[in-house]
């Protein structure tokens, strides 16, 4: 890509985006000083500021030989247009390289990183709002002249060094710069703190200069996992063709499904679940779904699993007891043989308890407001659980083990009359408007979390199914209701969905 | 202790006559100090001058072998009121801050000081805090130089010039009588380059030899008459002795041809962007070799009228590059040549807009205006401009610019402030939203997403000042909040002194984290460290105490939300009159993890017992509202798409940058959010005795295990 024999009259232009913390400036000063050994004059300016506290921020080198004992006039920031090797230190980074217009298909290089580090917008909606990796590359594909995109974060984490080594070894591997590997590598070494894993992350880098996977995928979920021939156990398998025996679109979440409520309760509950879903099966079959790819069979599936596999508090302590999860937590804190200490915080409130009593004794309590401020005075508080200790795991072992009586405690009960309700108006709805009746199954994702949580989710179900005889009529009213359900995820308090509500009054 | 270490760079400050700086135009600077032989330096930190503050500060035994005085100030107006040192002594000073804030805050020393004149050279270096990186109001330095009568440079962005103009910087102070004004640009400040250097040189006249021989002279104190003079002396005698030396020493710089018709006037900051511009337009080469003449005023008050003249003699148009609003150096030029009845035509924001930072593509868009309008015959054949329009114009990314998220500043993973304004919105939530009078410092951040908290911030250590009007009954109190470098800079005095005064009912934060953390961590009166060279640990309870305060709460760990949360809760409530004082105290943790991070590592692999510490979220557990998210926002909490068919919203995940700070746990608990949260100890390097209590119970929960877990089918709810 670069004959240093011509002679340049122009600089070197690179831009290095990255957010605060995550070592831009060490890479600024690396290029400043590979360029400098080969004897060339280089300038790198920043303008870190507040943004150093985790913001985006943007780093800028030129670089020029000098001519006849002259140094060159450096330019300060970049020029639109002008700039021959981008380097972004995270995915939507590289995006906003884009966007700046330093990316131009006559002459820029991208060397990004893959990974993604979500700012606060894309973490704090209820629902999903994860930005879309696939409108980088697109953008990419059109402004870069040539990417080099891998997911440096890791190739650094694996190296056990920062993602500026990586990154630069991309750089010294692209051939973009008239330096040869050993000069970038001598600069490594010159800095003194963990050079050996800085070479390491460099090297891997240098060698994959040459490769693009920017994602295609909106959302990186690994192929959908094919139904397996057996599950390892004849009583298994039985139940297994069951799931086979269901239309194919419905049959993916339905193993899961039926894996989700053995795995929650018994094999009893397993059955429970498909004859459930059989039974909802012929609904659609008898109802021409067919046509519409079973997609309520589909739906289903996927919810019902959800609201028979309710989040209660012998669930929490089941798994938060097993022996996979212990394992799990060692392997990622690397503990080895060194003992490993957990420490759950959890804050039970007297409904929460309550609602573990048998269903005729617990509406009595519940019925009783002193009974309830009694009890609530005795358990609602912090508490944290040692869970490696004997005593704390004796707590959550007991709780735990009250799952051979869940089907007869007052919260079953109630989420058993919640969920036939919600399956009833949606199977009431089948034969009027399919569309709809698909939708309702699916409002079931907006149930979540516990306490304050779950009940807000609980409102927002309400007032999202309150919405299904005015929508009945419609021919659109499944695609109202979707819409619905997202403006609900939108925020806490549901105030999106209650404009979206407005709006569908209106009509 | 700064938030690194400045060792190298103490180095450099050492170097000698012939050798060679590599490093910051900062750096560069605090260097050119030393070569002028200045004998004190004061100021106060904040982008883009602190490692000037910082340097210093970590070269203090260098300092005292070259027989200068420094020390971090209180605030720029005592930075200011120090170089009162050079009134009456032939003693060299130089203070820094950033600007106009800290300018602001300096004023009242800086009129005083302009006024009543100088003896020694007095140079004020302003990191001109405009454009991209900014981190406050976008307004000029110059409106300062010119009504005090204080000299302005604005040399050009390279080195030598920077070293050049500072050392010169001395010499037009002393000979003018008059402070100077070094003014740099963010990117001028941390620009790498190089430059030759010089031999320090030790004060010629020591601060010991002043105190030890005093002088006073009752015509330099601004009182009347002397200061009815003194205004006379600035306009007929140090003006003019300053625009001699600015002439005479050549300052200000001329390049290109020497006849042309037309010409551009640019302020020094501005002549890299002007050259590359100009090679854009085919009319210089990357060496600086310029077809179009330039005037270069490192010096941008005052004018020297004759250089102005003849520059713009025979040229029909001079464009004036003058960046930021008003244009006072485009309304000098004017009046002067009017003045003269010179023809010469002045462009400048007819071409450029009036506001905002000269970026590339204004400069380009400018000068190219200017010369299309004035000498079209030299843009020649036009060579192709850089331009990312077309790509930008593209559907593919006009797309993407609905997609890419904005990434403002926020806490740090592990900030002791995030706990506070995570109970801010538990109280919040009980409470009702209240108004809440923001200050300047890392707590700021509260502002954005996702805790969204703070209506007006009025300046440093202002907060509870700019919540003064609210104190009539009411049914809800106003709360402010303040950092304790915004206390200690103005706060005590300004805020909780005017409180206590006017028994102000209000809630007043303060945020002491043990540093001034948002300028880099330097140490302020109550830093928890030992430091030799400073007096630390005054408390700022015993502080806020002394004045009068009655209603104080310490709060010796913020990460204790609920704790937070109640004092909050009875601060707003209590029917105690006067101002309700809460100071939150926990170390901020960019500075902690620096300090005992090394610490630890280095415990661990001596083989003491060392406990490694992480949170983490039970995805199985975890349904995926992020409630806990939105009382967060830490970077170390995020989501995590899971292959999980029956989940359609990604559950929040806790990376390796976690520093086990505690907040996720407790906001969990006080919330009641979810039974999601774990913090896991390894025990690295335990002794026997806790390895055989841990084997022990390993058994006995292992036995428990595979007791409840034989005869049932489970499976791992999320495929790895």
């Amino acid at each position: 890509m670069f004959d240093a024999s011509i002679p340049r009259d122009k600089p070197l232009t690179i831009a290095i985006l990255a957010m605060g913390g995550q070592g831009g400036g060490v890479l600024s000063d690396w290029i400043v000083s590979v360029a400098e050994a080969n004897g060339w004059h280089a300038q790198s300016t920043s303008v870190p500021g507040v943004a150093q506290r985790t913001g985006a921020t943007l780093y800028y080198i030129e670089m020029l030989p000098p001519k006849d004992g002259r140094a060159p006039v450096l330019a300060l920031m970049p020029s639109p247009g002008d700039v021959d090797i981008v380097i972004a230190a995270e995915l939507m980074e590289a995006g906003r390289s884009i966007l700046r217009g330093l990316v131009t298909p006559d002459r820029t290089l991208l060397i990004t990183s893959t990974h993604r580090a979500y700012a606060v917008a894309e973490k704090e909606k209820p629902g999903e709002s994860i930005a879309d990796p696939q409108a980088v590359n697109a953008a990419a594909g059109i402004a870069a002249r040539r990417v080099i995109a891998f997911d440096k974060d890791e190739a650094a984490r694996e190296s056990g060094t920062v993602i500026s080594a990586p990154l630069f070894g991309a750089l010294a591997g692209s051939g973009a710069l008239p330096f040869g590997r050993a000069s970038f590598e001598a600069v490594i070494s010159e800095g003194g703190r963990g050079v050996k894993a800085s070479l390491k992350g460099f090297a891997e880098g240098f060698a994959r200069a040459t490769v693009n996977e920017l994602p295609e995928a909106r959302i990186s979920r690994k192929k959908v996992q094919g139904i397996p021939d057996t599950l390892g156990a004849a009583e298994l398998d039985r139940r297994l063709a069951r799931v086979r025996a269901l239309p194919a679109p419905a049959q993916t979440a339905a193993l899961a499904g039926l894996k989700r409520c053995i795995d929650y309760q018994d094999l009893a509950y397993g059955d429970e679940y498909l004859s459930r879903l059989e039974a909802l099966r012929g609904l659609d079959g008898a109802q021409g779904g067919e046509a519409h790819g079973f997609a309520f069979t589909a739906a289903a599936a996927k919810h019902v699993a959800n609201a028979m596999a309710y989040d209660d508090v012998i669930g929490v302590a089941d798994l938060k007891i097993r022996s996979a999860r212990f394992a799990r937590i060692a392997t990622e804190m690397k503990a080895g043989e060194d003992p490993l200490q957990l420490t759950e915080f959890v804050h039970p409130r007297g409904d929460e308890v309550v609602s573990l009593l048998p269903a005729a004794w617990g509406r009595k309590v519940m019925a009783s407001r002193a009974w309830m401020a009694r009890i609530d005075w005795l358990v609602n508080r912090d508490r944290r659980i040692r869970t490696h200790s004997v005593r704390g795991f004796l707590q959550f072992h007991i709780v735990a083990g009250l799952r051979r009586f869940r089907r007869k405690l007052l919260r079953h009960e109630a989420e058993m009359r919640h969920m036939e309700a919600w399956l009833g108006l949606a199977t009431r709805t089948l034969p009027n408007n399919y569309g709809l009746a698909r939708a309702i199954l699916a409002a079931r994702r907006l149930i979540k979390g516990y306490s304050d949580t779950h009940a807000r989710g609980l409102s927002k179900f309400d007032r999202v199914l309150s919405a299904a005889p005015l929508l009945e009529a419609r021919a659109d009213g499944g695609a109202w209701m979707d819409r619905l359900i997202s403006a609900a995820l939108k925020d806490e308090n549901g105030d999106a969905l209650d404009g979206a509500l407005k709006t569908l009054r209106e009509l | 202790m700064a938030e690194r270490s400045f060792a190298r760079e103490v180095e450099d400050l050492r170097l000698g006559d012939g050798q060679e700086f590599r490093g910051e135009g900062i750096l560069a600077i605090t260097k050119a100090l030393l070569q002028s032989g200045v004998s004190y330096v004061g100021g106060y930190q904040g982008s883009p001058i602190s490692h000037l503050m910082d340097v210093l500060a970590d070269a203090s035994d260098y300092m005292a072998e070259l027989g200068v005085h420094f020390e971090s100030s209180a605030s720029e107006a005592t930075a200011a009121a120090m170089l009162s040192a050079s009134v009456m002594y032939p003693i060299r000073g130089a203070v820094t801050w950033k600007s106009t804030a800290g300018t602001n805050v300096a004023s009242d020393a800086l009129s005083n000081l302009a006024s009543g004149g100088v003896n020694g050279g007095a140079v004020i270096i302003i990191g001109e805090d405009y454009g991209e990186g900014s981190s406050i109001m976008q307004e000029r330095s110059h409106a300062y130089a010119m009504k005090s009568q204080i000299w302005l440079m604005d040399p050009r962005p390279d080195l030598p010039t920077m070293v050049h103009m500072v050392e010169k910087a001395f010499e037009l102070s002393e000979a003018s009588n008059t402070p100077v004004m070094v003014e740099v640009r963010i990117r001028g400040c941390h620009v790498h380059g190089r430059f030759k250097t010089k031999d320090n040189k030790r004060p010629a006249y020591t601060l010991k030899q002043a105190l030890e021989n005093p002088v006073r002279d009752v015509n330099r104190i601004v009182l009347p008459p002397a200061s009815f003079i003194h205004e006379k002396l600035k306009i007929e005698k140090r003006w003019p002795a300053a625009v001699n030396f600015i002439r005479e020493q050549k300052l200000n710089e001329f390049f290109g041809p020497a006849e042309a018709d037309v010409g551009i006037i640019l302020q020094g900051g501005m002549y890299n962007g002007v050259i590359r511009a100009l090679q854009q337009l085919g009319l210089s080469d990357a060496y600086g070799n310029t077809r179009v003449p330039l005037y270069v005023l490192n010096v941008t008050y005052p004018l020297v009228d004759e250089e102005v003249v003849s520059f713009c003699a025979g040229k029909p148009a001079v464009v004036v590059v003058e960046e930021g609003q008003p244009e006072f150096i485009e309304q000098a030029l004017n009046t002067l040549l009017r003045r003269r009845d010179m023809n010469t035509r002045i462009s400048g924001k007819d071409v450029f807009p009036m506001a905002g930072e000269y970026t590339a593509a204004v400069m380009q868009k400018g000068l190219m205006g200017f010369l299309e309008k004035h000498a079209p015959r030299l843009l020649g054949n036009r060579p192709p401009l850089p331009d990312a329009s077309p790509v930008l114009g593209s559907q593919e990314v006009q797309a993407l610019a609905n997609v890419v998220p904005p990434r403002p500043p926020g806490f740090c993973t592990g900030c002791p402030e995030r706990p506070i304004f995570a109970a801010m919105k538990l109280v919040e939530k009980e409470l009702g939203a209240h108004h809440v009078s923001a200050d300047i410092g890392c707590h700021l951040f509260s502002i954005l997403p996702p805790f969204n908290i703070g209506a007006t911030t009025m300046g440093y250590g202002l907060g509870p000042a700019a919540a003064s009007a609210f104190n009539v009954k009411a049914g809800k109190r106003v709360i402010s909040v303040m950092g304790d470098g915004g206390f200690w800079h103005n706060g005590l005095s300004s805020s909780v002194g005017n409180a206590v005064f006017n028994k102000h009912d209000g809630v007043m934060l303060i945020v002491d984290n043990y540093y001034s953390s948002a300028t880099g961590g330097q140490d302020i009166l109550s830093s928890r460290a030992e430091n030799k060279k400073r007096a630390t640990n005054n408390s700022i309870v015993d502080a806020v105490k002394g004045v009068g305060a009655k209603w104080v709460r310490q709060i010796d760990h913020t990460y204790d939300v609920a704790k937070m949360r109640d004092t909050l809760r009875e601060a707003l409530t209590t029917e105690e009159p006067g101002p309700k004082i809460i100071v939150a105290s926990s170390e901020c943790m960019l500075n902690k993890q620096r300090r005992v991070k090394p610490l630890i590592d280095k415990a661990e692999q001596g083989g003491e017992p060392v406990v490694r510490q992480r949170f983490g979220v039970d995805e199985d557990i975890c349904t995926g509202d992020h409630a806990c998210i939105r009382l967060s926002g830490c970077p170390s909490l995020s989501v995590k798409q899971l292959d999980d068919p029956l989940r359609d919203d990604p559950v929040a995940a806790i990376d390796n940058s976690c520093v086990a700070c505690g907040n996720c746990g407790e906001v969990a608990e006080a919330a009641i959010l979810c039974p999601s949260f774990y913090r896991a100890d390894v025990l690295r390097n335990a002794s026997g005795w806790v390895r055989f209590k841990a084997k022990l119970r390993a058994n006995v929960i292992s036995f428990l295990q595979r007791r409840r877990e034989r005869g049932r089918h489970l499976f791992a709810r999320v495929e790895a």
